[in-house]
């Protein structure tokens, strides 16, 4: 292990380590941690500067239920939530059965087709904004949540695909090869043999593309326009504007849009990591 | 050998895989081809398009706009690129199995999972010279506060740190993976031979994090061009378009408040392309040679 483990450090060296940690996740996390103390501060508060003192009153619940109640974020998050879990569902089905295809038949295509879906995944949006505009526009999509769905299902097939090439191809090819030989259909095998091994993939991208669809900005302000389609990321800037310098419910809100993909992590750590890594991590 | 035989088995693949391929198509390449040829035109996004050639191009060469998102965009590639030894060093920080530390590793992933909207919302209050994080310290201490987004000397550079909080979670993370896998046996070999600390590190330890390094170059780099969320928040461009970087000159000259300028948009938007498809061609050598070892 490196670097060399703090348990065979002499004890104060181990005490100081253990008394560093708390120290520095602290003023890593400090930016979060006073943008949390900001949005349970009343407006009177901010007004007369108290940002490190301990807040006049704790005004938690009327700053984040003011956010619902004075502003569409309600309206926002439910958007978001039309627009993400769909994405998620549509992504990954056309990843499991394009990643199968990939990985398993040797044909002359292969190599160039996995290589389209990933360089497809690093260009910049700037290239594909007016033309998919355009195409949202002429088919009515532009303004839906369909259309930001179908873009977003689209454009995370690439990396879905990828990962899941990589994963079916670590999978014992000899299961499928001896599927064949007893002649079990070949989208038998892909249903019963092969969708239940990938259930670990399936969870690892399902956390990461919700994260990534959850928190996109830029083609939710080229995609949409007014209230009914706008997600919360959108939103919040929308918010942002609103609420001028009132930092306790800005912060509040942001709060908030920050929560579902914070939830998510906690609940599927392992999951979200091995997605990040690419599947490089074991346990 | 992973060939079949018999029609069923040609014809699967073309099956399984045509879906993605069909939306991949459509949403990804084709617009790739389609904004360079939009280049070659004046559109507004709604009448007739009109051939204007390399016009657009040509007009790039003398917009001083332009030269300062490109500048800002090599700065943002620069110093991006400081997220990966960070990263890497807090990686070994944390790399220890104290009681606890898996919470403290999840802890210092947080930044990450958090949207760029609202990283950028948070740090434009800590800026903020009047109530903001920054203004009292400066107070504190008896100076008058900087207004860091407000100035065009450091509202980039004040972004870019701000970008560089979840940028460096991620790194992080990569390492702290890549330290998994590393074999300890060679660890404790180098240690045999009298190796500690930096040689260790850098003639043993490194090498096998090589796969992690890769990785967290890969997404710093695109991390660093693909910046927008942060300076839309943030900034808008400004002062006088002092923080503006390539993706949000496109953005903002495309769907312009004075007229849609569709065709010069998608011209800026290929230069932001041809960069970054230097990289992307790198990246597949890289990754084309790993596949053929694979084999």
């Amino acid at each position: 292990m490196f670097p060399r483990p703090i348990e065979q450090a002499p004890k104060h060296r181990r005490l100081i380590y253990q008394l560093l940690l708390p120290v520095s996740l602290f003023i890593w996390l400090l930016p979060l941690l006073a943008i949390f103390m900001t949005s349970i501060r009343s407006a009177k508060d901010i007004n007369t500067g108290n940002v490190f003192g301990w807040p006049s009153s704790f005004e938690m619940f009327a700053n984040y239920s003011g956010v619902f109640l004075r502003s569409n974020a309600g309206q926002y998050f439910l958007n978001s939530i039309w627009i993400t879990i769909p994405t998620v569902a549509v992504s990954i089905s056309l990843a499991c059965l394009a990643g199968y295809a990939l990985a398993i038949y040797r044909f002359r295509w292969s190599m160039p087709l996995f290589f389209l879906f990933i360089a497809g995944n690093f260009v910049p949006f700037q290239i594909l904004m007016v033309p998919v505009r355009d195409l949202s526009v002429q088919t009515g999509l532009y303004n839906t949540v369909t259309g930001l769905v179908l873009f977003h299902a689209a454009f995370q097939t690439g990396f879905c695909t990828l990962f899941m090439r990589n994963f079916i191809r670590a999978l014992p090819f000899e299961l499928i090869e001896s599927a064949r030989i007893d002649g079990v259909k070949e989208w038998r095998i892909f249903w019963f043999l092969v969708l239940p091994l990938v259930r670990p993939a399936i969870a690892a991208l399902s956390v990461l593309i919700f994260t990534f669809v959850w928190n996109d900005y830029f083609w939710a302000t080229v995609l949409t326009q007014g209230e009914a389609s706008k997600p919360i990321t959108a939103g919040l800037n929308a918010l942002n504007g609103q609420f001028v310098s009132n930092w306790h419910l800005v912060s509040a809100a942001a709060i908030l849009a920050a929560m579902p993909p914070v939830i998510m992590f906690f609940l599927m750590q392992k999951h979200f990591i091995a997605g990040l890594t690419l599947g490089a991590t074991k346990g | 050998m992973r060939s079949g035989h018999g029609n069923s088995l040609r014809l699967m693949p073309v099956l399984f895989i045509a879906p993605a391929l069909l939306f991949f198509v459509v949403y990804v390449i084709l617009p790739i081809f389609q904004s360079f040829y939009i280049s070659f035109h004046e559109w507004d996004g709604l009448g007739e398009m009109e051939w204007v050639g390399f016009g657009h191009y040509a007009y790039l060469l003398d917009d001083d706009r332009f030269y300062t998102s490109l500048k800002n965009n090599l700065l943002w590639l620069a110093l991006y690129m400081l997220a990966v030894p960070a990263g890497l060093f807090i990686a070994l920080y944390l790399n220890q199995t104290v009681r606890g530390i898996r919470l403290y590793k999840s802890m210092f992933f947080f930044p990450f999972v958090i949207s760029q909207i609202v990283v950028g919302l948070i740090f434009s209050w800590f800026y903020n010279p009047s109530f903001g994080v920054v203004g009292h310290v400066f107070e504190f201490f008896g100076a008058s506060p900087p207004s860091i987004l407000g100035d065009e000397r450091y509202v980039t550079y004040g972004i870019i740190f701000a970008g560089l909080w979840p940028q460096i979670a991620y790194c992080m993370i990569l390492y702290l993976t890549g330290l998994n896998n590393v074999a300890p046996e060679q660890i404790e070999a180098g240690r045999l031979d009298g190796a500690k600390g930096w040689r260790l590190l850098w003639h043993v330890v490194l090498p096998q994090l090589w796969p992690a390094t890769f990785l967290a170059i890969v997404v710093t780099v695109i991390g660093a061009l693909r910046s927008f969320d942060m300076i839309a928040i943030m900034t808008q461009g400004g002062p006088y378009g002092s923080s503006n970087v390539l993706s949000y000159y496109m953005f903002e000259t495309a769907l312009s408040e004075y007229g849609f300028e569709m065709g010069y948009g998608s011209a800026i938007a290929v230069v932001l392309f041809l960069i970054m498809l230097c990289f992307i061609v790198a990246f597949l050598w890289k990754m084309y040679q790993d596949e053929k070892d694979w084999r």
